[in-house]
């Protein structure tokens, strides 16, 4: 086909062969063994994540039904297989969103006052307290939002919006950290050449700013709220439980998720007298808590996937 | 429409290192003036000071004057947004937008100032500064794509169309050739001397050629030692400069005998 092969024999002249395949053993040895310690450390991280998955898929998903998602625990007693987990979905949603709508303002405001703003004393207490915070044990959490709402309509208080400020306390820190390592992702040399058109910085902040890293600050925020959708302690000393629908956040116990999945398993079996019947399942309870459990998987799942298409549609374009 | 600059005994500081002393420069209105010297002599952080952008980085601040038609840039009454309006600059390496099309990163100083302007006066715009910047034929089946999907070259005549979207008064280049090839260079050159019709135009470069070919004046820096301030040598028109400089640095730098 070319020219140069007429001087060359087939395969090439051996001394060149000789000097591009020499291989050193040892390296050929150790990057094989790292190849394996990878996938196997991979295979490693994957076990207790699909075993996972398996369990609840396989334990609750018998439990899922119309009924089970659109039907409260009201006058539901013993082994009766009636009810179902809507109130617990209607708190979750409420009182995570509650949170959301507290945190994320404030929580990307501080991300932004640090990045952009923040130099000096004041920064740097910030940052510490946003450290410190991170570490709260969410019970901790959940007793301050208690003893705060105590002090106001005292100590029998139990409603929604003390769930989403107990929440909140845990979800801030997690939202300024991640916000803040995607803000300091946007390079320098865009918000300079934003001030060199003569674009003020606070426009220069929303509108090159926030708009290039809008991709990470919604995947952080999701990360923020997985974090949180699953706490149970806070929201048992702060929410309660009940067995009814309430969609009031600011009157009112609430039922959640991870509450009613915890409630529903410390419950045990419940006497049956004549055996397993369709009026009475001995271990509906602990039915019932899988079910919830793979609800509640099921929505973080969702969440995570609304993340990625949010982050599709904003992420900056190439070609 | 373009003015005349001038600075007076312009001290320019990163914190207390003191980066660049004592600068008195004329910038003649509609011409091309040339900036050379070593690296690290401070000619980018003196050309970010005649549209406040130093001032950008933490710490970094400015002593003197940078007088422009007699008005101080500096002045208590001054606003750095409303400098930056009138002075353009286009950067080393080009920064279209990222999350933003062609067109929209010519419309940037329009559109991120939150300015509404009508479909036709957009539309307008977005072609005259795209002709200005040379960029118009290769892009103009595009104009929704990224900015970013451009290469190097267009990348950076995109950054000229920008900075010259909004209508400066000056426009700034800071080495805006050193990423390009020869043939994106010479179309920059050629529109730089085309811009010169319009605007007064202060670019900075290590290209000695380059300087010669576009410029009409020619401003020599220089710089005594690491840690040292850099100095303006030397500056006169450039013909002057490059065959016969009253200074000896100059003469050795502008013929390669440097160092
Ligand atoms: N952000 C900064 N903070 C502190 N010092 C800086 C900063 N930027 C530049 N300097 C210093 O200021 C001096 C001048 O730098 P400048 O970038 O202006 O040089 P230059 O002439 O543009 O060099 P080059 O030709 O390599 O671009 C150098 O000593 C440099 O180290
Ligand atoms: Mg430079």
């Amino acid at each position: 086909m070319s020219v140069a092969t007429e001087s060359s024999s087939p395969g090439g002249s051996p001394d060149t062969a000789r000097l591009l395949a020499t291989v050193d053993p040892a390296r050929r040895r150790t990057d094989r063994t790292m190849q394996v310690l990878i996938y196997i450390a991979f295979a490693l991280a994957m076990i207790p994540l699909i075993w996972l998955i398996w369990t609840v898929v396989a334990q609750g998903a018998d439990r899922i039904s119309i009924d089970f998602l659109t039907q409260s625990m009201r006058n539901i007693f013993g082994g009766d297989p009636r009810g179902g987990i809507y109130h617990a979905i209607a708190g979750t949603v409420i009182i995570t969103l509650l949170a959301t709508v507290i945190s994320v303002p404030i929580g990307i405001l501080t991300a932004i006052y640090l990045v952009e703003y923040g130099k000096g004393w004041l920064a740097r207490s910030v940052t510490f307290f946003v450290d410190v915070m991170t570490g709260i044990p969410s019970i901790v959490a959940g007793l301050f939002a208690f003893s705060l709402f105590a002090l106001i309509f005292g100590p029998s208080v139990r409603i929604g919006i003390m769930g989403a400020v107990a929440l909140s306390v845990l979800m801030i820190p997690v939202v300024v950290r991640s916000c803040e390592e995607m803000l300091k992702l946007v390079p320098n040399e865009l918000r300079e050449a934003s001030y060199a058109l003569g674009v003020p910085k606070w426009l220069t902040i929303v509108k090159v700013v926030l708009r290039t890293s809008v991709a990470g600050l919604t995947t952080g925020v999701l990360l923020a709220v997985a974090r949180v959708v699953g706490e149970t302690a806070p929201l048992l000393v702060t929410v309660g439980v009940t067995d009814s629908i309430n969609f009031n956040p600011f009157e009112g116990r609430m039922m959640t998720l991870p509450v009613f999945a915890y409630r529903q398993y410390s419950q045990g079996n419940a006497p049956c007298p004549g055996g397993d019947s369709a009026t009475c399942v001995a271990d509906i309870a602990s039915q019932n808590a899988w079910g919830a459990a793979l609800v509640l998987i099921a929505m973080v799942l969702a969440l995570n996937l609304i993340g990625r298409l949010i982050t599709r549609w904003f992420a900056p374009k190439l070609g | 429409m373009a003015q005349r600059i001038d600075t007076k005994d312009l001290n320019i500081y990163y914190s207390s290192f003191l980066a660049v002393e004592a600068v008195n420069m004329t910038i003649e209105p509609k011409s091309v003036t040339a900036l050379i010297g070593p690296s690290g002599c401070g000619k980018s952080t003196f050309l970010r000071t005649l549209n406040r952008m130093h001032e950008v980085i933490p710490g970094a601040r400015v002593e003197g004057h940078v007088e422009m038609d007699g008005v101080d840039l500096y002045g208590p009454n001054v606003d750095p947004v409303a400098v930056r309006k009138n002075v353009g600059m286009v950067f080393q390496r080009p920064n279209p937008f990222p999350t933003m099309s062609i067109r929209d990163n010519v419309l940037a100083g329009v559109k991120l100032n939150n300015k509404r302007i009508s479909k036709s006066d957009a539309d307008d715009l977005v072609e005259s500064s795209l002709h200005g910047a040379n960029l118009w034929n290769e892009v103009k089946d595009r104009l929704d794509r990224p900015g970013s999907g451009l290469s190097g070259g267009q990348q950076q005549r995109l950054c000229i169309a920008r900075a010259i979207a909004i209508k400066p008064q000056v426009l700034l280049m800071d080495e805006p050739c050193s990423a390009l090839d020869p043939i994106s260079t010479i179309a920059i050159e050629d529109l730089i001397g085309e811009l010169k019709n319009d605007y007064t135009i202060v670019i900075v470069t290590h290209n000695m050629q380059q300087a010669a070919r576009v410029s009409d004046r020619t401003g020599f820096f220089n710089i005594a030692g690491t840690g040292k301030p850099g100095k303006l040598i030397e500056m006169d028109d450039t013909a002057t400069i490059f065959s016969s400089p009253a200074e000896k640095a100059t003469e050795d730098y502008v013929s390669g005998r440097f160092g």
